[in-house]
């Protein structure tokens, strides 16, 4: 057995396990692939499959809502940038996630929900007509089977690090698994298994930061250490007072760009129209659970610092005390540790055999997760937006395509279009499409994880490309949710020059650097600040661009926009209900916590 | 969802977390006489993740015992 074993582990890791720890890794394997098992026999529609048949309750929603977006690579990479920045991290937390998911719940929802639209580009469908639909949907689904194959390399290369497994031995059996679990049970499977990894994730990390405070003497005592031990530690501490000039903080970056960059443009972007997420919360039962999940999603991530950030201050705490200071992974020595490494190295340093188990567990865990959740956005956007109008079509008779009329069709025939209903044979069709398409969309998956082993580079490329796409749609679906001019010519080009015009700023920044002084506005800019600006120029010229496009071109009959845009829809009141089931409330009560929150760490 | 009642993810959650409770808390239990090699052991970490684990998912399991 052990000799078996050895094959799929390296001599050296940063974590050596115990027969305890690896059995509870087994354990979790066991436990998805019998969850997955259980639902198989409950998936028997497009619905089921695709949209956990529309039946999940505000806090699941909420939750898978959320553990969606907090992988492995999430929790550790902002582990790494809170010990190389400080707390300013935790702006991607704050600031950079609260405003748009309150937003989401109590601005957008209402319109993904009565639309009863499948994906988001299925509303661009409904809102702007197929070309739109055709531009997002088929932008989407390959960016996201790339990025389900990049997380898949860079889990097993942590994997390889960290517990010594074997690159293949990771991707084959994690993909695997993933492939198994989904195409058995469908969103719902993947859905459960996101609640099931955030109790993981938070259990298994917890450990950290309270043994960490312990042993750093509080709060206090670790602001002390980090003064002591960082030059100016002082600035890793504060969140806005830095943020005056772009040389005054560790990010090189200004409050202009957090706040409409990162805090608007980004995250509004991200959180409102990335479907990876959306479809988490359009799975809910109800209007009203629709609008509370991802406000209470929004309390738990304003709490995810406390597991995250906070262990990379301890690292700045603890670890540079006793002379072991980590470097840049760009220019680390072999057997020097990287800032990736802090949150497994405080794990090894704090959690004995057993909770040792569960953090790795839970690493595991978010690292699977964020690849089913990929799976499954992709199967859905590939079998609803890409395959049923473009390419079925092409096999069926004409008669049977007059009767899909679908394909080339204008903006709005108003919600629930023919195109969102399917007949019963169809339906199977749909979900037998949905099955395969998972297992296609996992190999597809792992065919870009071997092709990032060969070329390391294509990451960044894939993640850079993944982020063109965000901030132009942002805007093309908040125009067409407020504004009803908007048409399908002036959403279309919107979308279409604003992720060129992204693309066009980052080609320019890579042929030529000091573009960045450019487009950051500033000669002290730093990378981090080009995301901020690049994103939140391209919202502003896909804005003016549908604006100016829309006002060229004839406007859509209001009849036609009933249920998809602010003004012609008849908005569901609340106010039957008492004042503390609202979500207005809530949603609300969160925003003051921001508030607080970043007033204590100004 | 088909017709089929489905068991709510909350019990599925505590059934694991209550087999992760009481593995770390045997472990824990053994610590406190052979202590693990790392930063404040007599914190005894494991011992009490393992009792908050069990606690928890012990707790969840009973609330959401499937019943007839």
């Amino acid at each position: 057995m052990h000799t078996t074993l050895s094959v799929f582990l390296a001599e050296t890791s940063l974590i050596k396990m115990s027969g305890l720890d690896i059995s509870m890794i087994v354990i979790y394997f066991l436990a998805v692939l019998g969850i997955g098992w259980y639902l198989k026999g409950r998936t028997s529609t497009g619905e089921d499959f695709f949209l956990a048949g529309r039946s999940m309750t505000a806090w699941v929603a909420g939750l898978s809502f959320l553990a969606a977006n907090l992988g492995a690579l999430e929790l550790m990479g902002w582990a790494a940038s809170a010990y190389e920045y400080g707390i300013l991290a935790a702006h991607w937390y704050w600031i950079g996630a609260i405003p748009a998911m309150v937003f989401l719940g109590l601005v957008m929802m209402p319109f993904y929900y009565i639309s009863r639209t499948h994906s988001v580009p299925g509303y661009l469908k409904l809102r702007y007509g197929e070309s739109t639909r055709a531009l997002g949907g088929v932008c989407f689904a390959f960016m996201t089977v790339l990025m389900s194959g990049i997380n898949m390399y860079a889990m097993a290369a942590v994997m390889q690090v960290v517990l010594g497994w074997n690159l293949h031995f990771s991707i084959w059996v994690s993909s695997i698994t993933v492939a198994v679990y989904v195409g058995l049970g469908g969103l719902t499977s993947a859905i459960f298994n996101e609640v099931l990894q955030f109790f993981l994730i938070w259990l298994g990390a917890l450990v950290i930061p309270i043994v960490g405070l312990t042993e750093c003497g509080g709060w206090t005592g670790l602001k002390d250490r980090i003064i002591q031990n960082v030059t100016h530690g002082g600035t890793y501490l504060h969140m806005w007072s830095t943020l005056g000039n772009f040389q005054d903080n560790p990010m090189g970056i200004q409050w202009v760009g957090i706040v409409f960059g990162l805090g608007f443009v980004i995250s509004f972007g991200y959180w409102t129209t990335d479907f990876l997420v959306v479809q988490r919360v359009i799975t809910t039962k109800d209007l009203r659970s629709a609008q509370m999940a991802p406000i209470i999603g929004a309390f738990f991530k304003m709490a995810v610092p406390l597991i995250v950030i906070l262990p990379g201050l301890i690292g700045l705490g603890v670890f540079n005390r006793h002379g072991m200071t980590l470097v840049s992974a760009d220019v680390a020595k072999p057997g020097q540790y990287t800032y990736n490494d802090v949150l497994p190295l405080l794990l090894v340093r704090y959690a004995g055999p057993g909770l040792l188990g569960l953090g790795v567990t839970a690493l595991i865990a978010g690292f699977m997760s964020g690849m089913a959740g990929n799976v499954t956005a992709f199967a859905t956007v590939w079998t609803y937006d890409i395959y049923r109008p473009l390419i079925r079509p092409l096999f069926r008779s004409q008669t049977s395509m007059a009767a899909t009329a679908t394909v080339g069709g204008g903006a709005g025939n108003g919600p629930v279009d023919g195109d969102e209903v399917a007949a019963a044979g169809d339906d199977q069709h749909y979900l037998k499409m949905g099955r395969w398409s998972t297992i296609i969309g996992v190999l597809v998956s792992i065919g870009t994880a071997y092709l990032a082993m060969q070329f390391s580079s294509i990451m960044d490329y894939v993640q850079a490309l993944f982020s063109f796409f965000v901030a132009p749609l942002f805007g093309t679906i908040l125009l067409g949710m407020l504004w009803k001019r908007a048409t399908a010519a002036g959403g279309f080009w919107g979308l279409l020059i604003g992720t060129a015009s992204s693309v066009g700023m980052w080609v320019w920044v890579k042929i030529d650097p000091s573009a960045l002084s450019i487009i950051a506005l500033s000669k002290y800019a730093q990378p981090m600040a080009q995301n901020m600006y690049q994103a939140l120029w391209s919202w502003c010229i896909c804005v003016i661009i549908t604006v100016v496009v829309s006002y060229m071109t004839q406007p859509i009959p209001e009849a036609r926009l009933k249920g998809l845009v602010y003004g012609c829809t008849e908005m569901p009141s609340s106010a039957h209900l008492p004042w503390y089931k609202r979500p207005f409330f809530w949603g609300m009560l969160a925003l003051v916590f921001l508030v607080i929150l970043n007033v204590m760490f100004w | 969802m088909s017709e089929k009642k489905t068991l709510p993810i909350w019990f599925f959650i505590g059934v694991l977390l209550l087999i992760y409770g009481i593995l770390c808390l045997a472990a824990g239990i053994s610590q406190f006489s052979h202590p693990p090699a790392i930063v404040l052991p007599d914190v005894h970490a494991t011992f009490w993740g393992g009792v908050v684990l069990t606690v928890v998912g012990g707790g969840y399991t009973a609330f959401y015992w499937p019943r007839k």
